[in-house]
């Protein structure tokens, strides 16, 4: 965006060309390569971004497509061209719903409390706390825990038999939850450790949207005689849309994604004796890795990319929805 | 606070600079990281450069192994007696987790370390790609290892592909204590006597135990199943052929039927699955009274059970003898170094090091001149109640005498079977466990 404000800036002085026209000693050439150079330079500017993004983003994307119409082998490498045989072979088998239900299941249990949480901290952020920075660099102190490190603490303490959680809740007397045997306790741990680690980074985004808001806005209104719950809602939350689709739009992709966190939730990191918690990623890996059949893999990473668009465009659509209900 | 005052307008500017200020700092991360990338392709060409120019310059190796090798106090003596070389040493937790990064790497075509470890179950499958490898064969090392262990890793072509290290000849640990208690036999002798010389003389042994003690017997029916399979001449392929067999192996179902009797119907078994956090905490908290036990596994029990005191170890092993695991070291053609790395893969899998080995971690050699040396008979472990745990092995490994058959899908199939035997723990019912390992194995093609 800011990209464009210096071609519009120079607008105003395209005149100035039309006073130089008559000297003669200025040459066409020149002239032409001025304008060329208003005109592609600010793109030049921003080539290396997409230079890059092409190298590392759309270039795999392509070939992905590529493979993913062919046998091809981890090691032996390129095969028959196979069309969407890839694609019906892995629709046809029951570990492909399994792990779509998977990564739905594990994505709304971490993302809506995630998000709901992260609003909640920053509203408590934003008031008038002691000690301010402290509070706010410890919410994010989770963040830079690496996720493997993460799963490792909480596979411990989710142990089924001598897990730290499962012996409190003995000391209350309630039976042991099965934490790798039963499929939505397994997705409620995942679950955790996601929004361990990325509730505090959310949290921090929607506080630094907070701080922008006028404070004009809820003195006004608290002089109307709104509470401070009255304010969240009405003036907070609607001010914050653009923000919080961001938020929920980058959640959804990553939410979508999980790799890390199932994958050491237990040691054979194949989600699971009956892939209780195996996500998309992790089939992917396991049939590109494990059965080292990347043509198939490569069919799910596109089926993947195909259901985070729609769940990220859906999202979109939902969140401007309801913001911007309370702006109007 | 400023912030807190500007306008509406401001702050949208505001948070479009901050966005495009990201896409700038992601475009200049990724620049950073391809000129990392660059930097390290440029440092080793930089390094190969160095090689062919002067090949007495300083070296370093990679050796990648997982679990428990041994390796720690041997590499510096290695360097102390090769000092242009310098190694450095990465481990994986397990071989699982091994063999993904290797064969990714294998895939990538760069990354792997000069020396790279493999074991026994994933052997048959890299040695599909064994023109990626060089060739170990040299006059210094032959005949060095028992035989089944060098023609394991001998490709079509004739060409020896890894140095065995260690072999798994496997007998049964136990807990003298908790047999005590029990009022049950506890010295090795009678208890090797109890458990008898058949998996029906070991699980009847068990029945015995669990009457008497709230322990159970053994730590899961997947790790037993694994025993069991193992004396299998050919369960999961025909050898001829390669063809998968495994779901219509008579054997195959017998043996799963009769782990499941025992594990889980005469209740057995304590359902903890090999390697996971539950079963390494339960060495510290009586979570079973045996398990088979390959040389190696020794090291693991003393590591896991730190302070527990009354582990002992049994010279029996039902129904014959038994080989669980066992590597191998190879020298991918990836090597930068592949003279230094083949030295050091001879040198580290010379009997005297394997013995070494073998003193620190129980790795179990698997060179016939470490077998009949008087060192090895000579080792005890303190930690197991002095169990002469050397001549016990070398025992169960005179007792071992097949090797049975792993063709490229052994991997796979028996990971699904271990699932399917975790599944049935889990309170799968076995019949429908069983059926999704078939419809596994089936979707394995």
């Amino acid at each position: 965006m800011t990209v464009h404000s210096p071609l519009r800036t120079e607008f105003p002085g395209r005149p100035e060309p039309a006073e130089r026209t008559p000297t003669p000693t200025r040459p066409a050439w020149r002239r032409r390569l001025t304008r060329a150079d208003e005109k592609a330079s600010p793109y030049l500017y921003v080539s290396p971004f997409f230079i890059l993004f092409g190298l590392v983003g759309l270039f795999p994307l392509v070939y992905t497509a590529y493979v993913s119409v062919h046998e091809w082998n981890l090691i032996g490498g390129e095969g028959d061209f196979v069309g969407l045989k890839n694609y019906t072979d892995v629709l046809a088998q029951p570990y492909f719903w399994n792990a779509l239900r998977n990564t739905i299941s594990i994505f709304l249990l971490s993302s809506v409390p995630q998000i709901i949480l992260a609003l909640l901290i920053a509203a408590a952020l934003d008031s008038g706390l002691r000690a301010r920075t402290f509070w706010r660099m410890g919410v994010l102190l989770p963040y830079v825990v690496a996720p493997v490190a993460v799963a490792l603490i909480f596979s411990n303490l989710f142990g089924d038999k001598f897990g730290l959680f499962n012996h409190l809740l003995g000391l209350v007397g309630l039976d042991p939850i099965q934490w790798h045997k039963d499929v939505l306790p397994s997705h409620v741990a995942i679950a955790t450790m996601v929004n361990f680690r990325w509730t505090g980074y959310n949290a921090l985004i929607f506080l630094a949207a907070m701080q922008a808001i006028p404070r004009d806005y809820y003195e006004a209104a608290m002089i109307d005689g709104a509470g401070r719950i009255r304010t969240f809602f009405s003036i907070t939350i609607p001010q914050l849309r653009a923000t919080i689709i961001f938020v929920v739009i980058t959640s959804t992709i990553g939410g979508l994604q999980i790799f890390d966190e199932p994958r050491m939730y237990d040691t054979a990191g194949m989600g699971g004796a009956d892939r209780q918690w195996q996500t998309l990623t992790l089939y992917l890996y396991h049939l590109g890795w494990t059965q080292k059949n990347f043509g198939r893999a490569s069919a799910v990473a596109w089926m993947l990319f195909l259901i985070v668009v729609v769940f990220a465009v859906i999202n979109f659509l939902v969140t401007r929805r309801i913001s911007s209900k309370g702006s109007r | 606070m400023a912030s807190r005052t500007t306008p509406r307008m401001a702050s949208r500017k505001a948070t479009r600079t901050t966005r495009t200020g990201r896409i700038a700092v992601t475009a200049a991360l990724s620049v950073g990281v391809l000129a990392a990338l660059t930097a390290c392709g440029g440092g080793s060409d930089a390094a190969d450069a160095a090689k062919t120019s002067s090949a007495s310059g300083p070296v370093t190796l990679t050796l990648a192994t997982f679990n428990q090798f041994g390796y720690d106090e041997l590499i510096p003596e290695f360097e102390a007696t090769h000092p242009n070389i310098k190694v450095t040493h990465k481990k994986a937790a397990t071989s699982n987790e091994a063999r993904d990064n290797f064969f990714t790497r294998l895939a990538a075509g760069s990354g792997m370390a000069d020396v790279e470890a493999v074991e026994v179950d994933w052997l048959p499958e890299m040695l599909q790609y064994s023109d990626k490898f060089n060739d170990l064969n040299s006059p210094d090392v032959q005949g060095r290892w028992l035989d089944w262990k060098a023609k394991a890793a001998t490709d079509a072509k004739g060409h020896l592909i890894g140095y065995g290290t260690d072999s798994g000849p496997e007998a049964i640990c136990y807990r003298s204590d908790l047999f005590k208690k029990a009022g049950l036999p506890s010295d090795r002798d009678s208890v090797a006597k109890f458990f008898g010389t058949t998996w029906d003389s070991y699980f009847a042994a068990g029945k015995q135990f669990k009457a008497k003690s709230n322990v159970p017997f053994f730590d899961s029916i997947g790790a037993t199943y694994q025993g069991m399979i193992n004396q299998v001449q050919a369960a999961y392929e025909n050898p001829s052929d390669g063809t998968v067999t495994a779901t219509d192996n008579p054997e195959v179902k017998k043996i799963y039927d009769q782990v499941v009797q025992a594990g889980i119907t005469d209740g057995l078994s304590a359902k903890l699955q090999q390697w996971s956090d539950d079963w390494t905490a339960s060495f510290q908290k009586d979570g079973f009274a045996t398990m088979l036990c390959p040389g190696w596994m020794v090291g693991v029990i003393e590591g896991n059970a730190k302070g527990v005191k009354g582990w002992d170890v049994a010279n029996t092993f039902p129904g014959g003898g038994g080989n669980w695991g066992g590597s191998y070291l190879t020298v991918p053609k990836q090597s930068a170094h592949p003279k230094e790395a083949q030295e050091l893969a001879a040198w580290l899998t010379a009997p005297e090091q394997q013995i070494k080995a073998f003193k620190k971690v129980g790795a179990f050699p698997s060179q016939k001149a470490a077998l009949e040396s008087p060192e090895l008979a000579a080792v005890t472990v303190a930690s197991f109640n002095n169990a002469p745990t050397g001549k016990i092995f070398a025992e169960r490994a005179k007792a071992v005498t097949m090797s049975p058959f792993k063709g490229t899908k052994y991997f796979a199939i028996n990971d699904a079977m271990q699932q399917a035997l975790t599944r049935v723990e889990q309170g799968t019912s076995p019949q429908d466990s069983w059926n999704k390992w078939v419809s596994d194995v089936k979707a394995l093609g």
